[in-house]
């Protein structure tokens, strides 16, 4: 298989796209562990990366795309960090990370 | 593209799903560690090898080392608990594939796009010249992300003076 036309590259990896996204999405809908919850959010991000890097490189514009791609990654590490940080936070106070269980939180 | 693309592209995709719906959190950081390798290699082969690098390193290493870091700090649960969820995630999860075959198909079904207008501009080919001369508020944000990162989870694991949290 040997696809050049801007539009048929466009459309196969928009196709991995959307399947990441939807992949994703759902188990962000119907997961109760928080971790499993940043997993999900981290194929969004993926997602995301894979379309920026595929554009980049159908218009021929790889620089803007990967400069873009360093920031999204570097979004990415501190979100990540973050919500670790407040995993271990949360299964402290409820011994658990169901995420049903957040509201108990105070603040 | 060629074939070792499409094939790269579905063991991505087939990862991602078993980073989803893998039984235990350290197989679903497993199954997110290859998405993450098979996508760098996606990225170097797509021309962009500065941001390949920084996915290899920072999204497969990194994030992977702060997940299992993080599993490793909450306590495992009992062989009872894990069949009992298991059960229930099965369940749960039952569905996307299902969901995922129908999203092809219908992808497959509406076909190739024929008028699709894309802009094809002026090419800047220089990584370094794009970050520090065109997008320098990104790098700005990324220095306050960054900090704010850090001051995030040094309050979330500051004690208080009984050791309360």
């Amino acid at each position: 298989m040997a696809l050049s036309s801007p539009i048929e590259l466009l459309y196969v990896f928009g196709s991995f796209t959307i399947l990441l996204l939807a992949a994703g999405f759902y188990c962000l809908v119907v997961t109760r562990s928080f971790l499993r919850a940043v997993i999900a959010i981290e194929l969004l991000i993926k997602a995301v990366t894979l379309f920026f890097i595929a554009v980049g490189y159908i218009t021929g514009k790889p620089a803007l795309t990967q400069a873009l791609v360093i920031t999204i990654i570097v979004v990415e590490v501190v979100v990540v960090v973050v919500a670790g940080g407040i995993a271990i936070s949360v299964f402290r106070k409820n011994d658990s990370l169901d995420i049903t269980l957040l509201n108990k939180l105070k603040g | 593209m060629n074939t070792i693309d499409m094939i790269l592209l579905t063991a991505m995709t087939l990862a991602a799903l078993w980073a989803v719906m893998g039984r235990s959190l350290l197989k679903a950081t497993i199954g997110l560690a290859v998405t993450s390798a098979i996508l760098s290699v996606i990225i170097f082969r797509l021309g962009s090898p500065l941001a390949a690098v920084f996915e290899l390193s920072v999204c497969t290493g990194l994030i992977t080392v702060v997940f299992v870091s993080t599993i490793s700090l909450t306590k495992p649960l009992t062989h009872k608990d894990i069949v009992e969820l298991s059960k229930k995630r099965t369940r749960r999860f039952i569905y996307l594939p299902i969901i995922l075959i129908i999203v092809t198909f219908l992808l497959i079904r509406a076909g190739i796009p024929k008028n699709l207008a894309m802009s094809m501009g002026e090419t800047v080919k220089n990584v370094p010249e794009v970050l520090w001369n065109m997008r320098q508020l990104d790098m700005f944000g990324q220095v306050i992300l960054i900090i704010a990162g850090a001051l995030g989870v040094v309050v979330l694991f500051t004690e208080g003076k009984n050791g309360a949290k």
